[in-house]
């Protein structure tokens, strides 16, 4: 039902882009103030959300230790998983960012004979969403050539590898076919999985939906349907050099497309996508522990707490430790308070 | 184990399937067996815990304060503001489902809210429909929902059925932890007046007399020596621990449990055994306290406050006492508690700057990883003096134990701590196996009655939770002829042997400490015929 909301909500979408960018004619609105709009929402917005967290303290040091800590010389240490200097903590957040670390240790539990337990090595979501943001990655980098003049030669060198199959005509982008593969075998999972079924929301069916929905308006116009590039172009750089210009001739599709981006830019700050940010700021992965070796400072203060003194314990206690002979800070007759509290 | 099912039959009501409703729309059902009884009301009093009064988890009315929203709201605002960790796990869960299996609670019971992303989705929905723009129009669409009274009572349940164990955190790609999340629920329902008894109880106790069981100075003097008297039976040798004694250099905190309970007990003579050696040998003496009686930290399934305020006491204990530094017992939360949290919560205020480095005179090791809290874990001190060849130990006074070692959560997790003890354990007994590699360090398993579950009332839950951990077990005892399962923690010695009972009956559970002291040769002690326990040691059995 939540895939289903999602998806109209994205057909409701597209629709809104064919009327009013086609059959309305607003393409000034559409190709420029829309995505002008779009573009500041997302850059304010990203940064707003990451400076309100960066606003709140990290008053604890709570890595979550992967292995062997630092102790003694002739122990050896897991330098990364459980590391302690800042090289470490490099390392090991460039294996979590580019590598998926932690989803790479991924496990499936069964059951058999009645009580037993198995685990076994599951790395499919690992693979899909590692292929799902490389293909992603590799798009947008590829898009940089239509907002750069000339186009600088890394991205034509990535152009190069990503149709280096020469499949067809206009040769095949490899990234576009993973993007849609692992996206849908995303949305697959959530729908076919009963456990995900039933964690999932509205919230992670139209995210997917949205980019699938994105990545098929921009291979349609590829492959199939057609726009002129060379106009498509003169939009994008008019965009980025702050003339913008609507060429004639682009067809409604191109509109489609760029709404549908335009959306993504906007909703990216206001949902779970902020994963993107999210990640460096997570305390228990961007911590070194050293918690032992190096005072960490909480910045706030406890409100006034009482503490339970040990002057307070002996006189609740003075006599009978005297009796047992324990020693005592204050000798003499001054008894204890008998049941100050009975807990 | 009153109602407790077969373990057959209990596990044959697993089923990994969630059901087809929306989770929103599923009641919550509070069924005995699976929840502990509510605080009682002196004890939560004693510590100055807001609502003090008798209440009923059963009954429809909960006593609450009548502006038992607006505390908890303004609570959750406060918490926002001081802990990144809560804001960002709030905001940048995508529900990938990587935890949903790896809590043993959930692969235990199959309850689809036991779920470490549900059970966060349980928080997160009311900071989607309190706090967030998008919630607040979108409502359930953006998976938001209001704080109603359904959802508090949710949030009890459920929270009280996570052991804090961070195995999700593990596999989550950003580092999410769960134990965080419900840590700082259970603040906020403490705000309320919320607690559980098996954790308010052992708080007001530990501050009062420093132990959880409430027992007095005297009393815990009378145990230990009880022990003594034990010790000097099976190997003619009399330890002579202190007490509170001023100007010894090490002070010895370890959590009370191994005082009070079988078979902690046995690790307890253990250290005192171990403590003793040093003193003949090498004059190095360690002195107990009656007032910092105790490691294991319940404040910490309370509040960061509580668990500040009973932490306290080992700094100024070890300042009043003029120790250079703080050995510590072995224990899981405790140990959690003094690896991350100790420094900053109690450093600047009560270590004093008497304190040294530690230092083991005996090795002239210097423990640098320790620097900064003066702490250092009787595994790594042990492991030390092995390493160094000061402990004469015979191995085959244990060699009737095949042993497995079961890495107790919070050491593992969150310190690392996992060569130290299999380094010791290798030294002094022969046979050792360990679990399966998903089983075992940081992917340990809970023994399903951390973080203040372990209660009697709530055996259900504890066997259900305990499960992934009896099931590798088993899998060594049916393997390798295990018949010990070995651990740092003192929740561990408490819940282990009715867990192992359950699942896996021919295996017995030991702490570190006791294996070290069965192997332990002190010179001039009278030929040994039965280990700590007084059972016979191996060749002597027939006669």
């Amino acid at each position: 039902m939540k895939a289903l909301y999602s998806l109209f909500l994205v057909f409701a979408l597209v629709l809104i882009a064919l009327l009013g960018a086609g059959a309305a004619g607003w393409q000034y609105a559409f190709g420029v103030v829309i995505p002008y709009v779009a573009a500041v929402v997302f850059v304010v917005g990203f940064c707003l959300r990451v400076v309100k967290w960066a606003r709140s303290p990290v008053p604890f040091r709570i890595p979550t230790t992967c292995g062997q800590q630092k102790s003694l010389p002739w122990i050896p240490q897991a330098k990364i998983e459980n590391p302690s200097s800042t090289g470490g903590v490099i390392v090991r957040m460039l294996l979590e960012i580019l590598f998926f670390r932690s989803l790479f240790r991924n496990t499936k539990v069964e059951m058999y004979d009645g009580p037993k337990v198995r685990y076994t090595s599951s790395k499919w979501l690992w693979l899909g969403g590692l292929a799902f943001h490389y293909a992603f990655l590799v798009v947008f980098l590829r898009h940089m050539r239509l907002f750069t003049e000339p186009i600088p030669w890394p991205i034509g060198m990535l152009e190069t590898l990503d149709t280096i199959l020469q499949i067809g005509a206009p040769t095949l982008y490899m990234s576009d076919l993973v993007l849609v593969a692992a996206a849908s075998y995303l949305f697959l999972r959530r729908v076919v999985v009963p456990q995900i079924r039933f964690i999932s929301q509205a919230a992670d069916y139209f995210p997917l939906f949205l980019i699938l929905a994105i990545a098929l308006s921009g291979i349609s116009m590829r492959y199939f349907t057609k726009v002129s590039i060379i106009d498509v172009k003169v939009l994008t750089m008019g965009l980025v050099t702050f003339h913008p210009v609507i060429p004639d001739g682009i067809g409604p599709i191109f509109f489609v497309h760029l709404f549908l981006v335009s959306v993504l830019l906007v909703y990216f700050p206001l949902s779970k996508l902020m994963h993107m940010g999210g990640v460096f700021m997570s305390p228990t992965r961007n911590l070194a522990n050293t918690n032992r070796a190096v005072r960490h400072v909480n910045p706030w203060k406890f409100e006034n707490v009482h503490y339970h003194t040990y002057d307070e314990y002996e006189d609740e206690f003075r006599e009978k430790m005297i009796e047992a002979d324990l020693p005592v800070d204050k000798e003499g007759p001054e008894s204890a308070e008998e049941g100050a509290s009975n807990v | 184990m009153s109602n407790l099912p077969r373990p057959d039959d209990l596990a044959k009501r697993v089923h990994y399937e969630p059901p087809s409703k929306d989770w929103m729309d599923l009641p919550t059902d509070i069924k005995p067996g699976r929840y502990c009884y509510a605080s009682n009301p002196a004890s939560v009093e004693y510590v100055g815990l807001p609502n003090a009064r008798p209440w009923n988890p059963l009954e429809e009315d909960w006593k609450l304060p009548e502006n038992w929203q607006e505390i908890i709201l303004n609570g959750m605002r406060e918490r926002l503001d001081k802990y990144r960790t809560f804001k960002v796990f709030m905001d940048i869960c995508v529900r990938c489902g990587a935890c949903a299996d790896k809590c043993h609670y959930f692969i235990g019971s199959g309850d689809p809210r036991n779920m470490p992303v549900l059970r966060a989705e349980l928080l997160r929905s009311v900071y989607r429909g309190e706090f967030t723009k998008a919630g607040k129009i979108l409502g359930r669409f953006a998976g938001a929902r209001k704080l109603t009274l359904d959802v508090l009572k949710e949030w009890w349940y459920y929270f009280f059925q996570c052991s804090e164990c961070r195995r999700c955190s593990v596999f989550c790609p950003y580092g999410i932890d769960t134990a965080e999340i419900t840590i700082l629920g259970r603040e906020l329902l403490n705000l309320v007046g919320l607690n559980i008894d098996w954790i308010a109880t052992p708080v007001a106790n530990c501050y009062r007399t420093g132990n959880h069981l409430g027992i007095q100075p005297h009393a815990f003097k009378d145990m230990l020596e009880f022990f003594c008297d034990d010790i000097e039976e099976i190997t003619g040798i009399r330890p002579e621990p202190s007490f509170n004694k001023k100007g010894v250099d090490i002070l010895f905190v370890t959590p009370s449990g191994d005082v009070f309970a079988d078979p902690g007990t046995y690790t307890c003579m253990g250290y005192l055994m171990l403590f003793e050696y040093l003193k003949r040998e090498y004059g190095l003496e360690v002195t107990w306290s009656t007032y910092a009686s105790e490691g294991g930290n319940f404040g910490f399934f309370t509040s960061h406050e509580t668990m500040k305020r009973l932490n306290s006491k080992m700094y100024m204990e070890a300042e009043r006492l003029g120790a250079k530094w703080i050995l510590g017992g072995e224990c899981g939360h405790m140990w959690r508690v003094i690896n991350q949290y100790m420094d900053t919560l109690n450093g600047p205020d009560f270590q004093k700057g008497h304190m040294i480095t530690p230092y083991n005179p005996i090795t002239g090791t210097t423990f640098h990883n320790a620097a900064s809290t003066k702490m250092v874990h009787i595994a790594e001190f042990t492991a030390d003096l092995i390493k160094h060849g000061k402990l004469n130990l015979d191995k085959s006074r244990n060699s009737n134990i095949c042993l497995t070692w079961h890495d107790s959560c919070n050491p593992a997790r969150g310190m690392g701590l996992l060569e130290e003890p299999r380094y010791v354990a290798r030294a002094v007994v022969d046979k050792f196996y360990d679990m399966p590699e998903n089983t075992i360090r940081e992917q340990t398993f809970c023994c399903g009655g951390g973080a203040g579950l372990n209660a009697g009332e709530n055996d259900e839950l504890r066997m259900m939770g305990g499960l992934p951990r009896a099931n590798a077990v088993r899998y060594v005892h049916e393997k390798h002829g295990v018949n010990m399962l070995g651990c740092v923690c003192a929740i561990d010695r408490a819940v282990f042997p009715p867990l192992m009972e359950y699942w896996c009956p021919e295996v017995q559970v030991c702490g570190l400490h006791e294996l070290v002291a069965n192997a332990l040769v002190f010179p001039g002690e009278s030929e040994r015929e039965t280990d700590l326990r007084g059972e016979p040691l191996p060749g002597k059995e027939d006669e």
